[in-house]
């Protein structure tokens, strides 16, 4: 099991990462689609028109990114410990929509957001990995 | 139409995270400064359950993309969230992690705060 203070650290510095990642490239991407003068459907020209928007290429950016450390991340800790730790992204989706996008936030939403603070930090308590080191070279 | 996009996003959603976690164990501790990322995409370029789990990724995307088109954000990103308690139980019946109750009520606290979020 990873318990070390290193391993603690190196993961709590990858869910640092990702969960500063992964709300900005979400912002950015539906910045840049609701800004898109197409509806997205299922035909892949629309797709790849919208993804040459400079604001939906950082979003995917951001969030191949985001993927990639969250891989790193569950190769240290269980999914059932990463799933309601990076809860708080949702927070920062709420937040950025409110600010960035003017979205009506009401204060039920907010006390969603309390809700998963609590979750997160109950959680976060938790040891990372529960599941047997039975791992390969890689 | 939103139902059916957000289903795509939550069962896509689901099934690449228990790739993920799984493969992810096997393949040992990575990290993402410059070696660790080239370590981590060979790692994914060797692994079929990993380029598998970056397809449902790809769908799921691909249908998250045209929901935040035509819903607010504040609701396509707590709703894709459902997957959440789906993915907590597979991880305890397919992963065989130890859901305890501190992390089992965590879970659920974090599962409240979605719902309200997502109305």
């Amino acid at each position: 099991m990873t318990h070390s203070p290193g391993a603690r650290f190196r993961t709590y510095s990858l869910l640092g990462l990702f969960v500063f990642l992964r709300p900005l490239g979400n912002l950015s991407l539906a910045w840049g689609t609701k800004h898109f003068p197409q509806v997205l459907s299922l035909n892949p020209v629309v797709y790849l028109r919208a993804m040459v928007d400079p604001f939906v290429a950082l979003g995917i950016a951001m969030l191949i990114l985001a993927l990639l450390t969250r891989l790193a991340l569950l190769s240290l800790a269980d999914l059932s410990f990463v799933l309601p730790v990076t809860a708080i992204g949702y927070v920062l989706a709420t937040l950025f929509g409110q600010v960035f996008l003017h979205e009506a936030v009401s204060a039920q939403q907010w006390m969603g957001s309390v809700l998963i603070f609590m979750g997160t930090g109950l959680v976060g308590t938790t040891p990372q990995n529960t599941t047997a080191d039975a791992k390969e070279s890689g | 139409m939103k139902w059916i996009l957000l289903s795509i996003v939550v069962t896509a959603t689901a099934l690449s995270d228990l790739l993920q976690s799984h493969e992810m164990k096997r393949a040992g501790e990575q990290s993402v400064d410059a070696r660790g990322l080239a370590r981590l995409l060979k790692t994914i370029a060797r692994r079929r359950e990993l380029i598998l789990s970056i397809v449902c990724l790809a769908i799921s995307f691909f249908a998250f993309m045209a929901l935040v088109q035509a819903e607010p954000l504040s609701f396509a990103v707590p709703a894709s969230a459902s997957s959440f308690i789906l993915e907590t139980v597979l991880a305890k019946l397919v992963l065989k992690e130890n859901v305890g109750m501190r992390r089992g009520a965590g879970a659920l606290l974090v599962l409240g705060g979605v719902i309200l979020l997502a109305r």
